[in-house]
């Protein structure tokens, strides 16, 4: 694949426990440059979890988090948007009431010293990022409420907001959930295009022809533990992928011997 | 069945690649759906005004009218515009009534011990400061309800006020007419029309222009509106949550020491233990009829000026116009509820 064998987030022993339930139990996965990774995983998994910590809205109880080879501690959502990740959350993670323009910048805003937000060059940017995604309706403009948009509309903002700023990595956690075709279709392009500039795509999908139509690279977990991973190249096609996670659910564990040797 | 079935009813969804249905709105119908409860709370002054003024009209032309509503309107103004942040932020204070009695205390017993004015106002904001942040730092790290919270800590800030006080009153009547007294509370003419103009209404403009600037423009302002909208949407963008709900007392304790200090200023140097006390309901009303709605997330500095005037008009307005002061609450009560159906129409919430 295009990507190269260069990680640029590593993520060793990742455990997260909430009060008595343990949601990872040790989790190691190398994310490459430039590669799309496709995370997939039963419901209850671990993979919101997994995602969360990657955005930084989780604090790992402990392992490791290293981007761009330097180990991140605290790791914040801030710390995780300084260090080029930004992420797509399932919910989308907007302010309803306020325009377009305001979620974009939501927490990064463009201020002068004052601390006063510069309204003209946010107006200008977010105009920018919506031609880019291919947001063409004359109805909203940068200042129409995010509450009025439809479901595709809004997932437009999330998206638009994670490609401010040049992250190095956007994670899409479940991105086309409840999205039409043409939407869903959306979405693969924008995918395609962040690969081909040679950024990272982290993609969570619970379908997997879906993930399987845009990932180089699968990544499954199960119960809180890595199950299998393997590159697109590895597999006959989506249909041995479903039937390796079918076994996963059925035995708890996948036969990796069908796996082909990496290239 | 009719046809009307869930499927058939649902608008089928807008994509920007089909054809759109949706207009595109005109800049008048725009600017109503943003400022539009800042107009309802001006349009409510004006109808009140209106209302008491053709009842007495001889009066309602006389300049001495004003000169005693500018002169009662700004602490309602300084307590209200600060409220809006609380609010917005999702969070409610119901402690700064005691901590209006505590600055103003704080101020006067600088000021008589010969303190000069100004330096001692200084000191009290930063005491309101100090206390807010006190507040602020129990309510987001105590994790209990503000409006519990600060249920709790404005009898109990009283409380301390009243033991310290024992019932005194502290007067200071060497500073009055001194150059801060005059500053702060002075009256001068307006072009000779011979409506007095105090000083302290001229502070309570500049007041709401900065909180309308830090709310609409500041980053601090625009963090507390989206703390409000959604706080985890908020958390996972990398916003200090907490350090924003903080803030908002902070301001709120702010602010509360400002009408403090005002207040024993406009009653010539004069300060007892329960001043501020009757702004609790006062300046949440004024809050509510100046469009601000309860669930957080927007709100409006304007209105909430708007709202104070209105909510000092009634009970003066009402005397002047004719009704027995029995009217007062009455008409009180009938402008708040009307108000927030007037607001209703200004749109819902938005989810």
């Amino acid at each position: 694949m295009a990507a190269n064998d260069e990680p640029i987030i590593e993520l060793r022993n990742i455990v997260k426990r909430f009060g008595n339930v343990e949601a990872l139990s040790g989790v190691t996965m190398n994310v490459r440059k430039g590669e799309v990774l496709g995370l997939l995983g039963d419901n209850g998994a671990g993979k919101s979890t997994l995602v969360k910590t990657l955005a930084g809205v989780h604090d790992p109880d402990e392992g490791e988090i290293i981007v761009k080879g330097k180990p991140r501690k605290p790791w914040t959502p801030l710390a995780a948007r300084d260090a080029g990740i930004e992420t797509v959350f399932q919910d989308r993670a907007l302010a309803p009431q306020h325009s377009i323009v305001t979620n974009i910048f939501m927490g990064r805003e463009i201020t002068n010293w004052l601390g006063l937000t510069q309204v003209r060059q946010q107006i200008d940017e977010a105009n920018r990022l919506m031609r880019e995604i291919g947001f063409t309706s004359k109805v909203f403009n940068p200042e129409s409420t995010v509450g009025h948009l439809s479901g595709g509309e809004r997932q437009g903002v999330a998206i638009a907001r994670a490609l401010y700023n040049q992250a190095d990595v956007i994670v899409l956690d479940e991105p086309t959930t409840a999205l039409s075709l043409t939407e869903t279709q959306k979405v693969f392009r924008f995918v395609e295009a962040v690969k081909a500039s040679g950024r990272t795509v982290i993609f969570i999908g619970h379908n997997i022809y879906h993930v399987w139509e845009i990932a180089d690279r699968f990544f499954v977990i199960d119960r809180g533990r890595e199950a299998f991973e393997g590159e697109k190249a590895q597999f006959k096609g989506a249909d041995h992928l479903i039937e390796m996670m079918h076994q996963l659910a059925e035995t708890g564990r996948a036969d990796t011997a069908t796996l082909k040797q990496p290239a | 069945m009719s046809d009307a079935t869930p499927a058939a009813a649902k608008p089928p969804e807008a994509d920007a690649s089909a054809v759109d249905a949706r207009r595109e709105q005109s800049t008048w119908f725009r600017f109503y759906r943003r400022n539009g409860r800042a107009l309802n709370a001006f349009i409510t002054l004006v109808l009140v005004w209106g209302f008491f003024a053709v009842n007495n009209p001889v009066l309602f032309l006389n300049p001495i009218f004003y000169g005693a509503f500018l002169f009662s309107v700004p602490a309602t103004v300084f307590l209200t515009t600060a409220l809006v942040f609380v609010i917005v932020s999702g969070e409610l204070d119901l402690a700064f009534p005691s901590v209006v009695g505590a600055a103003g205390g704080v101020f006067m017993y600088m000021v008589m011990n010969g303190f000069p004015v100004l330096g001692a106002f200084g000191l009290t904001l930063l005491f309101g400061a100090v206390i807010g942040l006190g507040i602020g730092l129990i309510v987001v790290y105590g994790r209990i309800s503000s409006l519990v919270a600060t249920l709790g800590l404005n009898f109990f800030i009283l409380g301390i006020v009243n033991l310290l006080a024992q019932g005194r009153t502290i007067t200071a009547p060497a500073a009055v007419d001194t150059f801060g007294y005059r500053l702060f509370v002075g009256k001068w003419e307006l072009f000779g029309t011979g409506l007095q103009v105090p000083m302290h209404f001229v502070w309570c403009l500049v007041w709401t222009v900065f909180c309308w600037v830090l709310f609409k423009y500041h980053r601090f302002g625009v963090r507390v509106q989206l703390v409000g909208d959604n706080s985890d949407s908020a958390r996972q963008m990398g916003i200090n949550v907490e350090r924003i709900r903080v803030g908002v007392f902070v301001f709120s304790g702010i602010a509360a020491a400002i009408t403090g200090a005002v207040l024993v200023q406009m009653a010539n140097m004069v300060w007892f233990p329960t001043s501020g006390k009757a702004y609790l309901l006062i300046a949440l009303a004024a809050l509510f009829v100046g469009g601000t709605p309860t669930w957080g997330g927007v709100g409006t500095i304007f209105g909430a000026f708007f709202g104070a005037l209105t909510v000092t008009l009634i009970p003066s307005g009402a005397v002047a116009a004719g009704f027995a002061g029995f009217w007062t609450d009455f008409l009180f009560g009938l402008v708040i509820i009307l108000t927030m159906i007037a607001h209703r129409f200004s749109g819902a919430r938005v989810r």
